[in-house]
């Protein structure tokens, strides 16, 4: 099978791959990279847990094909944090007890940090419309806002 | 080994303390490794073809075009697994439903399973299979399947339960009853009798990660298979059994889990993974897509009920009787059953009776979810009396005050309670600040309450102190919740060390003895009292080897803060040993030191909630949207009280879901006709308030710290909460679970005409 070969940069990292022309993304992040922090929830784009960006735009990568990040910069969860030190979302979701299982963790961190980015001072209906394309089944969200609160008021510096 | 359990005045110096979970780190990192996240090298992918109809014979499967295309290393069809059940229904159940037998019982029933090189080559094979259906008339509804004009699923299912045993068989696999008392006559005694048939749809537990695997068997008969589960052990004994192999020879390692709710308390595709690495002689992948998850992975039953309540003028009830329905898919399974023993639990009722109906349809194998069958039931019985309490003139907190379960209440379905925290929960709910809250233009305001057993059941724990003094704790149920930091709580709790000392890991099977699956809200009780007992088990050992190193009798030292002390004066005068100084000395007196311990987790407590709602109406609409909503819920003892707090918020996130929006919908033709998250749609960020909490803490007396278990009666309440809201939103009493949009319109517009 011929492929499509890509030049791209992860993380601030030079990557090539050969993929497939039709694969998404993820599974190029997951099954030829071996980075699995992304998840597959449903692969159609409607659960969010396998959040990147790309140029900085928040994105599902179930519903990116990898021939498309080309030349591009992709953000995804190991490139969250700084060597050793967490990025305050990281730190914050742990100290809140905003995960269960874990598995939406991964996505909420890349789009709330994509929100954040946007907007440094959101209200709780603006995080909760910010989030509102990431499904978590276990918190039922209330500690997660938390978490991006205290985030944000932390990295303002209030 | 007795443990004591007087806990009056006792003291705690880590347990109730919220340090940081032990996985958080890799949790936030994408390190920790899920189901999907493991690949074995080698690996082939495997797909599963599934059924398109409802209900049909299979007269042929036809794999030889799919077996010639390049890059099939194995296909496999219910001939690669005979049945070898030896006469146990519930195993051959299993079996079948795994694979199909002669019929498909439901829409995405498998048929067939494919293992190639890649999924692009799977996916090839299963088109190229053959499959022969000579199509037979379905039923999906629960009610129309109890009709005697409903055509039948299984032609070997004959009720039981009735007297004498049905000639005929029938899609009503088994009926119970509950209750003591004289109904006839407490209705009688009634002033008002409030009576409905209260419907609600079937939901999907909505895991966000797919069921996944890689299985691996070798050769000579021994396996590995990796799964997310909530069971390890449980997934190995049943895989064992139906593969037809020795349980030693089948090592299981359990994934982190994605969310369970109970659907990961069952075996589907693992079995067929498992015969595929068998037949292609290499490690296989099977990853469910969210399509079959939602068509072929563990829904809960969709429900009718019979409620009919009676009351004297004062708030006393005098009669309650429920006939409940509910189906177990295309299976038989006791689901009525559990429903009927949970409905009038939180009540002190002189004449009760619960009357239980089996249902067998052609829909997927329903699981378990959360508190099984119990929200259903609680949204007949708690509308019913909100209704009762409405013809009374009587608060609706009130009356339930009156009628609440006591210590010594003999409960509807049988047992004598304990100390129980019913009447706790409505005292507090009585006096929270959001009952007094005013309400705003089409608000209304809605409680219940919500009882659930809590389980014990087999469960161990190793603790083995490493030579630099800090310990492991192995354990054999699975985290799907936080559970790692609350095992390692207690564990420190008990030995007097840091918590940061103390490292706790889910052991595979073949690491540790059998463990019953977490489920039942089972975790921390049960492994909670094999770790207290695990490492009361290891201070023996720890000051045992004390006494050797000051050559002192055993009985003459104690374990006080994490050290060994003399015990008393008498005993000598030496400085307390740390734990590291005993741990660096082992080798010399007697090697490794541990603490271990296996039971059967007896006298898990019963626990209760109450649940207030506020809700907003759009008359225009239809459109509701929670505005406030609280948890007020007995943990008996909150080990981490975060995450008692996030099973609370949990749980009521998915019973609010319940009841405003998700449901199975089938076509005609008898296939689901909404098998995504787009249009099986759960609650999502914005969609909910913050949900207050309230940890009420009535100790449980079979636990030494107080525990019952708190992960599940926080679904329970939620569908009539929100349901009575509604009705005093909208003036109308709702009868029918999902109260969705279309749905509260068409009730609006009917009170207008």
């Amino acid at each position: 099978m011929s492929g499509v070969h890509v030049t791209t940069t992860i993380n601030g990292d030079a990557v090539e791959f050969v993929c497939n022309a039709d694969e998404p993304l993820l599974d190029v992040l997951r099954n030829r990279l071996g980075m699995t922090g992304a998840k597959e929830g449903c692969g159609t784009g409607d659960c969010g847990a396998c959040s990147v960006t790309i140029n900085g735009r928040l994105v599902c990568s179930c519903l990116v094909l990898g021939a498309e990040i080309q030349g591009a910069k992709v953000g995804t969860i190991e490139g969250m944090a700084k060597g050793d030190k967490l990025h305050p979302l990281q730190q914050n979701f742990i100290s809140h007890a905003a995960l269960q299982c874990g598995i939406c963790t991964p996505g909420f961190l890349i789009a709330a940090k994509a929100l954040l980015d946007k907007n440094p001072d959101p209200s709780e209906e603006e995080i909760r419309f910010g989030l509102a394309g990431n499904l978590c089944r276990c918190t039922g969200y209330d500690k997660i806002v938390r978490a991006v609160q205290a985030t944000a008021k932390e990295m303002r510096g209030a | 080994m007795p443990l004591d359990t007087n806990f009056t005045n006792q003291k705690f110096k880590q347990v109730g303390t919220r340090p940081l979970r032990p996985d958080g780190v890799d949790k936030v990192t994408g390190r920790a490794k899920y189901g999907a996240d493991y690949n074995a090298p080698g690996q082939l992918i495997a797909l599963v073809l599934r059924s398109p109809h409802a209900h049909a014979r299979i007269k042929k499967i036809d794999t030889s075009k799919a077996e010639k295309l390049a890059g099939v290393k194995a296909i496999i069809t219910s001939a690669d697994l005979p049945d070898l059940t030896a006469g146990d229904r519930g195993m051959r159940d299993m079996l079948e439903n795994c694979m199909a037998r002669k019929k498909v019982l439901y829409d995405g029933h498998a048929v067939a399973a494919v293992a190639a090189i890649d999924q692009t080559t799977a996916r090839k094979a299963l088109k190229l299979i053959q499959v022969d259906y000579e199509i037979l008339p379905h039923v999906t509804d629960l009610d129309e399947a109890l009709k005697p004009s409903a055509p039948v699923i299984h032609n070997d299912i004959f009720t039981e339960g009735v007297e004498p045993k049905p000639t005929k068989p029938s899609n009503n696999n088994k009926r119970a009853s509950f209750g003591h008392g004289d109904i006839e006559q407490g209705f009688k005694d009634a002033d008002v009798i409030v009576e409905h048939t209260y419907k609600t749809e079937q939901t999907h537990q909505g895991y966000i990660e797919p069921h996944a695997c890689v299985a691996n068997v070798s050769p000579d008969g021994q396996g590995e298979l990796w799964v997310c589960t909530q069971g390890h052990f449980v997934y190995r004994n049943q895989c064992a059994a139906l593969l037809g192999m020795d349980i030693s020879k089948l090592r299981v390692t359990a994934s982190e889990i994605g969310g369970g709710f109970g659907g990961k308390t069952h075996i589907w595709t693992e079995p067929l993974a498992l015969a595929l690495s068998r037949k292609a002689n290499r490690p296989v992948k099977l990853t469910m897509s969210r399509e079959e998850v939602f068509r072929c992975s563990g829904p809960t039953s969709s429900t009718s009920i019979d409620m009919k309540i009676g009351a004297k003028r004062d708030g006393t009830i005098t009669a309650a009787h429920g006939v409940l329905r509910y189906h177990g898919g295309a299976f038989p399974a006791t689901w009525a059953e559990f429903g009927a023993m949970t409905a009038f639990a939180c009540y002190d009722l002189k004449n009760v009776k619960s009357e239980s109906i089996e249902v067998i349809v052609n829909r997927p194998k329903t699981a378990a979810y959360r508190a099984p069958s119990a929200p259903m039931a609680a949204f007949a019985v708690e509308s019913a009396i909100d209704e009762l309490a409405k013809k009374i003139g009587m608060d609706a907190v009130e009356l339930r005050i009156r009628n609440a379960a006591k210590q010594g209440t003999k409960s509807s379905y049988g047992p004598v309670y304990g100390p129980i925290g019913i009447g706790a929960t409505l005292e507090a709910a009585k006096n929270h600040a959001h009952m007094k809250a005013p309400l705003g233009k089409n608000q209304g305001r809605g409680m219940a309450c919500g009882f659930w057993f809590n389980f014990g059941g087999q469960t161990c724990c190793d603790i083995n102190v490493t030579p630099d003094g800090t310990v492991t704790v192995a354990v054999g149920t699975i985290d799907v919740g936080g559970s790692r930091a609350s095992i390692g709580l207690m564990a420190a709790e008990e030995l007097g060390l840091p918590y940061e000392n103390v490292r706790v890991v889910i052991a595979d099977t073949s690491s540790l003895g059998h463990n019953d699956m977490t489920d039942g809200s089972r975790g921390t009780f049960s492994t909670g009292l094999a770790t207290i007992a695990a490492a009361r088990n290891c201070i023996k050992v720890l000051c045992a080897r004390a006494a050797k190193m000051w050559d002192i009798p055993e009985d003459a030292v104690v374990w006080e803060d994490g050290h060994a002390k003399p015990a008393g004066t008498n005993a000598g005068n030496f400085p307390p040993l740390s734990i590291k100084e005993i741990a660096a000395a082992a080798g010399n007196t007697g090697g490794p030191i541990a603490g271990h311990n296996e039971l059967v987790a007896d006298g898990a407590g019963v626990s209760f909630a109450t649940h207030i709602c506020d809700i907003e109406v759009d008359p225009e609409t239809g459109r509701s949207t929670v505005k406030r909503y609280t948890v007020i819920q007995d943990a008996g003892k909150a080990i981490h009280p975060s995450y008692v707090e996030g099973q609370y918020q949990g749980g009521a996130a998915q019973g609010i879901g319940w009841a405003l929006n998700e449901e199975y919908i089938y076509g005609k033709d008898g296939r689901l006709q909404n098998a995504g998250f787009l249009d099986y749609r759960i609650p999502v960020c914005s969609d909910l308030p913050f949900i207050d909490t309230m940890i009420l803490e009535i100790p449980n007396p079979n636990h030494p710290y107080g525990v019952r278990g708190v992960g599940e009666t926080s679904i329970v309440p939620p569908l009539a909460a929100v349901a009575n809201a509604m009705s005093n939103a909208v003036g109308i009493r709702m009868t029918h679970i999902p109260m969705s949009p279309p749905r509260v319109l068409k009730a609006i517009s009917a009170r207008k005409h």
